[in-house]
């Protein structure tokens, strides 16, 4: 019985100096490092699980305090006040206002457009209402859809391609297209899986200035995952602006005041 | 019948006619950088020097200015315009550009601001305004100590250039990699960490024993690297937060590239027994080890895809090392890369679309992409000696490594990181203070 308490009593104390030997070598001594991550912007400590906390738990904490001690809280946010403050600072409304008078004016100037515009829509109308042009109608609109469908698969029933047979010809269509060409500025960086064409709407003034633009696939914008797409029809919007007055040609204001611009990345980006 | 058959018909094309608009294509645009003004920030009077450490940093406005503006040329999307050509001065710029004058130089966005320093706080303003439109982007404002300018002005970049390009930024983030020093029949090789941008420079280990392989955690602040302890590989993690390394298992046999899986919880690596190198992973919580591939061929380098469900890793059991994707639990395993050389260090992107590579053909070095079914393989750079690629956090760029040829007695020898994006045309040099080799790129720290 004491010769097994005695040995009893030698093995537990050899384990116990050979674990106060051996550990403290498994175990490294913390890096002392400089505090390398002091701005408080983020949210790191949500994301952070640390999965031998059991250690790490009491040095975490006392970090994080000692952190908190020295952090201003910091903020991120849009100065929104002073937009209320000062709204005359932003310039997009002093632009918008000019659009606006602009188009008063416009209303209440000049009968010369109304006659004109009347005159080209009763012009168009008997164009439209002769029967000897039906044949021919049928035959466009028959070449058109075949080029739709070559070019672009995704163009909607209303708008038919046909800039040669309704307004603008071939170097008319050229000489706009070169224009566009040297003010579009690509976004670097676009993903080239996925479909890169915006489709902007326009109505123009009879200089070829824009009276109202407007991206037809609005909604694609704030569609999650497609951030780029925002992206791709700012550039196009920010590449009609650098273009106005657009090259558009002297007469025929009444087919072409309504213009649609397909900007197609897709096509370039492939190659 | 017929009639009505017609008449509908003709109806039909009259209404299409009556509404056709014109449509012209735009096919081709330009492809140049983006050009950006960025306006010194507005340092407001009564605001203090910055100090950092022996340095004073005078104009803390303008210097974050600068950062901006190296990051934005460095990412190769955007062409920061000379501040010498600024007709408009900080001072009124910050409050209403006068957009007119910065359209004059080109610019298409312009980036204003305004900065106030106390003793114990810096608040910056930064406003982002389209130039043609006229309109204000984004304008946010942060505070923080003073001392952290540097990573103020990286925020403030990856902001920008989140709202220019719809992706996250990558300038928010730091770099681990293995500082080497000394000739190369003796190199003393440290673990050290930088931001992106090469400042910052920490040592983390003293240089006694060997570091390999430091790999950055996706989801947080931790790495995991391997050392050697009295000749035995140690698998490490460490925080960077608070200093803290532990010890993840000592192995018998060698042990090769740990590896986070995507939501940090396991660590998946290879382990050599006999001669013969298989897959494993350990659960960081439980340290259960589980073998993933069973094979009598080398299996090496595994990578998670982004969402967990498959692993990348290279593999000679064809007879030559290749490329190989298979389910997590190790099963449906297919071969994805059949050119010509030999295919290694494959690691999958943090968008998930592509895998990046070190490809050895006819004795020379390429790191390239290709999609995770092996399609579409393309070659960004090539060199003497290059490897290791590392993914930035929006799996735009990759950094890597790359030796220059030294003669017998190692003259002539260096090792540097070097950046590429996926375009393969913006290949540049990460500024170290030593030569450096196995860099890996953080997750964002302002996530």
């Amino acid at each position: 019985m004491t010769r097994s308490v005695f040995l009893s009593l030698v093995f537990h104390s050899a384990m116990l100096i050979i674990t106060a030997i051996t550990l403290p070598f498994m175990v490294k001594p913390p890096i002392d490092l400089p505090p390398i991550l002091s701005v408080d912007l983020i949210q790191i400590t949500d994301v952070t699980s640390i999965p031998f906390a059991a250690k790490a738990a009491k040095t975490l904490e006392e970090v994080k305090k000692k952190k908190e001690e020295k952090r201003v809280v910091s903020e991120q946010a849009p100065p929104s006040e002073k937009k209320k403050e000062k709204p005359d600072r932003i310039p997009l409304p002093d632009d918008t206002n000019k659009e606006k008078k602009q188009i008063v004016k416009k209303k209440q100037n000049p009968e010369e457009i109304k006659e004109q515009v009347r005159q080209a829509s009763e012009f168009e109308k008997k164009e439209l209402f002769d029967p000897n042009q039906i044949a021919a109608l049928i035959d466009k609109s028959k070449e058109d859809i075949a080029e739709t469908i070559k070019k672009n698969k995704k163009l909607t029933q209303s708008s038919v391609k046909n800039a040669f047979a309704n307004g603008l010809t071939l170097s008319q269509e050229d000489a706009l297209k070169a224009q566009i060409f040297g003010c579009w500025s690509l976004p670097l960086g676009l993903p080239y899986q996925e479909n890169l064409l915006v489709r902007i709407k326009l109505k123009l003034k009879p200089d070829g200035t824009v009276l109202r633009s407007e991206v037809l696939d609005h909604a694609r914008m704030n569609t999650p995952g497609q951030g780029f797409y925002k992206v791709l029809a700012e550039s196009a919007l920010r590449a009609i602006r650098i273009c106005q007055p657009l090259r558009v040609p002297p007469t025929g204001y009444e087919k072409w005041k309504d213009l649609q611009l397909n900007f197609d990345a897709n096509e370039m980006l492939k190659g | 019948m017929k009639k009505l058959i017609l008449a509908i018909f003709y109806v039909f094309i009259f209404c299409n006619s009556a509404r056709a608009l014109i449509e012209v294509d735009i096919t081709r645009g330009n492809l140049d950088p983006l050009p950006v003004a960025v306006s010194p920030l507005y340092v407001e009077p009564g605001s203090k020097d910055v100090k950092q450490g022996e340095k004073i940093i005078k104009n803390v406005g303008e210097e974050i200015s600068k950062i901006v503006e190296i990051n934005f040329r460095r990412s190769g999307l955007f062409n920061p315009l000379k501040k010498d050509s600024f007709v408009q001065n900080p001072d009124i710029a910050h409050l209403k550009p006068r957009f007119e004058d910065w359209r004059l130089i080109k610019a298409q966005a312009l980036v204003t601001g305004k900065v106030v320093v106390s003793d114990d706080k810096l608040r910056v303003e930064f406003r982002l305004w389209d130039v043609v439109a006229g309109k204000e982007m984004i304008a946010l404002a942060f505070s923080t100590a003073p001392a952290n300018w540097r990573r103020v002005a990286h925020i403030i970049s990856d902001k920008i250039y989140q709202r220019l390009t719809g992706e996250e930024g990558y300038f928010d983030t730091r770099i681990i990699y293995v500082s080497e020093t000394g000739p190369k029949t003796q190199r003393y090789k440290k673990l050290a960490i930088m931001d992106q941008d090469g400042a910052n420079v920490k040592y983390l280990t003293l240089g006694n024993e060997l570091v390999l392989t430091p790999r950055f955690s996706p989801k947080n602040q931790l790495v995991t690297y391997l050392s050697y302890f009295r000749n035995m590989p140690r698998v490490y993690l460490l925080d960077i937060e608070t200093g803290v390394q532990e010890v993840v298992g000592d192995f018998s046999g060698m042990t090769f590239a740990p590896r986070f899986s995507p939501d940090g919880k396991k660590i998946i690596m290879s382990f050599a027994e006999d001669g013969n190198s298989d897959i494993y992973t350990m659960n960081l919580e439980t340290r259960v080890v589980e073998k993933i591939t069973d094979h009598t061929s080398i299996d090496t380098s595994p990578s998670y895809s982004p969402d967990g469900k498959y692993i990348c890793f290279n593999s000679d059991r064809s007879g030559l090392q290749q490329i190989y994707v298979m389910r997590s639990d190790g099963s449906n395993i297919k071969r994805i890369t059949f050119g010509k050389g030999l295919y290694g260090t494959p690691v999958w992107s943090p968008r998930g679309d592509l895998i990046a590579f070190t490809k050895v053909h006819k004795g020379r070095f390429y790191i390239g992409v290709m999609r995770p079914d092996g399609s579409g393989e393309r070659l960004l750079t090539e060199n003497f000696y290059q490897e290791a690629p590392s993914w930035s956090p929006n799996g735009r760029v990759l950094i890597f490594y790359r030796e220059t040829k030294s003669d017998s007695e190692g003259k002539g020898f260096s090792a540097k990181l070097w950046s590429i994006d996926l375009t393969g045309y913006n290949e540049r040099l990460v500024d170290t203070e030593t030569d450096g080799s196995d860099p890996s790129w953080s997750s964002l720290l302002s996530n």
